[in-house]
């Protein structure tokens, strides 16, 4: 990211103030932690934080903690110790770092995080109930899974006033309210409505600014890299979803993106083609995976992981805080929708993100841990390739394990992806002129 | 009169050819890698300028491709071998479409339009199955040379199914076939057709369109050639420079640097 130079006080206070957030997250993790508190284990695909923390609940995601061994290049260390325990190289790397997290006591590179005391997901990720389990087998805990009803195919999407759309509304919200007395056991404290009506009002605020810093990125250059500075805006949409922190960040964050388009200053300094991320991002390597695109003058514009890993949030749904539980459950709803519409039904969203964003070209990345975001991304490649004539490369590695991941053999096919779209630009400039 | 060069300096061989300003090719060599990369492209690039009977400085413009394209460092610049295979393939057989290279660790598949420009590629992937080394693998084990194991694989009339998928493993399944008393000629026809359906796996996932060309040192394989037309269903293009066009391709890219050099800009007519 363009670094400090035209007005300190703003351009790139984003990520400053998001790695001060993520610090001050797990300070506070670890307190509690030390302190001996259970936490709430939560996945980013309909975290619910807004309401859990009106519990008081310190909230834990496993999935980031997982992530940040990769990313500090320690990943093999836990996911050896998980594979020395008896699981399986090919089980997902994010729950095997957890498994040797939990036998490590909670230690981390960023801190120690308390053990569970409840666990609360989605059926958005199947691998997400089947880790639940073993926290229950570990520490014997509740664990709630909610069943959010998911698109029945694509573009069936059905919305308020719809009969299946308040069926399954009804539906979700039958469920958070068997959910809320088992908080009220586990955390001890009573649910005060109240204090959900300002942590929702915290999430519209959060929600309103995301979706407008993910449009800013319409313009050219662009002022923000989806894969690199997303994944730090991503950390804070999660940790700090439903709080005053949280909302003032994004609120900021608009405004270093409004004075970046209206001063044309970009990402790179040479934007030469705009590009689309598909998939979850190479984690063990990820400041040198996005060099190997941005040193050729592609960045990556946008990307289905900011909506899918922010829970379908980047939507922008807002809540009705005068009806507080039937619109946190029409909002669990519509997001997590949607963030599994951006995993399975990746096409329309695509072609609409082409023109949205004025993109080159589509970079699929499938990985060895994760069969729900990758086993259709072939299906979906071919799909894109059909409707649209734009450029797109696939090239696979994993978000955890450096053991398949190449750096050689990623950067052969990116530098071959970025002499095929020069000849094509090459190809249309013959044409008009 | 100006001369390109392409130096491919590959996994397991590099290669070097020099074109002269109508495409043709006017010198060619083959070296072995070996640790010493640089030194390989160096060699490489010596020899064809001795075959050619010319001198290095008569040679305006190189470019470097393969795995080892970067310690090409007498090179002014570097294209993968991905779009050096495509460009040679087109350049060879002008109605090329797909192109199949098959090299000592990676098959390509590759997508090209009418120019020569990329549409779509495919590689395998963090396994050596189905490549050259396979072979190499198969060689090992048999005691033959690789270059009687076309010839041998086609007297076969059996084939043995090759189930494994691993280069490693080849030589023990190969070795284990042998103990049953399967006969040599057969036991090779497997490992052919067995190299020629990954290919074909991966020729399909970027789409077969006519006319395909079979491009890398293993085209040279009399039986890889049959057994990829019989699970391909069509003939494929084989060249004698299938083994080059890969460094036929950068040859053709550097002689793009020195025409477009001469072309005077807008501004300067």
């Amino acid at each position: 990211m363009t670094d400090l130079t035209v007005d300190g006080t703003i351009v790139g206070r984003g990520n400053k103030d998001g790695a001060r957030l993520f610090r001050e997250w797990f300070d506070g993790l670890t307190q509690a932690a030390a302190e001996g508190r259970g936490g709430a284990y939560v996945f980013v695909m309909g975290s619910l934080a807004e309401l859990l923390r009106t519990f008081d609940l310190p909230i834990v995601f496993p999935e980031i903690n997982s992530l940040q061994t990769a990313v500090r290049r320690v990943a093999h260390e836990y996911l050896n110790e998980a594979e020395d325990y008896g699981y399986s190289p090919d089980i997902c790397g994010y729950v095997k770092a957890d498994v040797a997290t939990q036998l490590r006591g909670g230690e981390l590179p960023m801190g120690r995080i308390p053990k569970p005391a409840i666990a609360v997901y989605t059926n958005a990720c199947n691998t997400y109930i089947k880790w639940a389990e073993i926290w229950e087998r570990m520490y014997d805990i509740p664990i709630v899974t909610l069943d959010v009803p998911g698109s029945r195919a694509d573009g069936a999407q059905t919305w308020p006033g719809n009969p299946d759309f308040e069926n399954d509304r009804r539906y979700v919200q039958a469920q958070l309210e068997e959910l809320i007395p088992q908080l009220e056991r586990v955390a001890g404290v009573a649910f005060d409505i109240d204090r959900l009506r300002e942590s929702m009002a915290q999430a519209n605020a959060m929600s309103r600014a995301w979706k407008r810093v993910l449009e800013l990125n319409r313009s050219r250059p662009s002022v923000f890299n989806a894969l690199t500075d997303g994944t730090i805006f991503l950390g804070v949409a999660n940790g700090f979803r439903g709080s005053a922190e949280g909302a003032r960040y994004f609120e900021e964050l608009v405004e270093e993106m409004e004075y970046k388009g209206e001063h044309g200053i970009g990402t790179l300094t040479d934007e030469l083609y705009r590009l689309i991320f598909v998939g979850v991002p190479c984690y063990p390597i990820f400041r040198r995976f996005s060099e190997l695109f941005t040193e050729l003058g592609g960045n990556f514009v946008s990307s289905t992981y900011l909506r899918f890993a922010s829970g379908g949030t980047s939507l922008g749904f807002e809540y009705d805080v005068s009806h507080p539980l039937e619109s946190l459950a029409e909002g669990l709803l519509v997001s997590v929708r949607d963030a599994m519409d951006n995993m399975f039904f990746q096409t329309g969203i695509l072609l609409e993100m082409i023109d949205d964003y004025a993109v080159d070209g589509v970079v699929y990345h499938p990985i060895k841990s994760c069969r729900t975001v990758s086993t259709g991304l072939a299906d979906n490649r071919r799909a894109l390739m059909a409707a649209r004539d734009v450029p797109s490369l696939f090239i696979e590695s994993d978000m955890m394990d450096r053991r398949v991941v190449s750096e050689a053999q990623l950067k052969n096919r990116i530098d071959a992806f970025f002499e095929g779209l020069a000849a094509r630009r090459q190809q249309a400039a013959i044409r008009d002129s | 009169m100006a001369y390109a060069a392409g130096v491919d300096v590959g996994s397991t061989q590099t290669k070097a050819v020099i074109i002269d300003e109508e495409r043709a090719i006017v010198a060619r060599s083959l070296t072995m890698t070996g640790a010493n990369v640089i030194r390989a492209a160096e060699e490489s690039f010596a020899e064809a300028l001795a075959a050619g009977g010319l001198r290095e400085e008569e040679v305006e413009y190189v470019v470097g491709t393969g795995y080892g394209r970067y310690k090409v460092t007498f090179g002014n610049t570097q294209v993968t071998e991905i779009s050096c295979h495509g460009r040679g393939a087109v350049h060879m057989f002008p109605d090329t479409r797909t192109v199949v290279d098959m090299g000592g660790q990676d098959t390509k598949a590759i997508r090209v339009a009418p120019t020569g420009e990329i549409v779509d590629f495919c590689m395998n992937d963090k396994c050596a199955a189905g490549t050259g080394r396979f072979l190499g693998a198969a060689s090992s084990a048999l005691d033959i040379p690789l270059d009687e194991l076309g010839p041998t694989a086609l007297r076969g009339e059996k084939a043995v199914k090759i189930s494994t998928t691993c280069t490693v493993f080849a030589e023990s399944e190969v070795l284990s076939w042998l103990g049953k008393g399967k006969r040599i000629e057969d036991i090779l026809l497997g490992v052919h057709q067995s190299i020629a359906a990954r290919s074909t796996g991966l020729l399909r996932r970027v789409g077969v369109e006519e006319q395909v060309t079979f491009t890398g040192g293993v085209a040279r394989n009399v039986a890889m050639i049959d057994a990829l037309n019989r699970s391909l269903g069509l003939s494929v293009n084989v060249s004698d420079d299938s083994h080059y066009m890969g460094a036929l391709g950068a040859a053709l890219f550097a002689l793009d640097h020195i025409l477009a050099a001469r072309v005077p800009s807008r501004q300067a007519s």
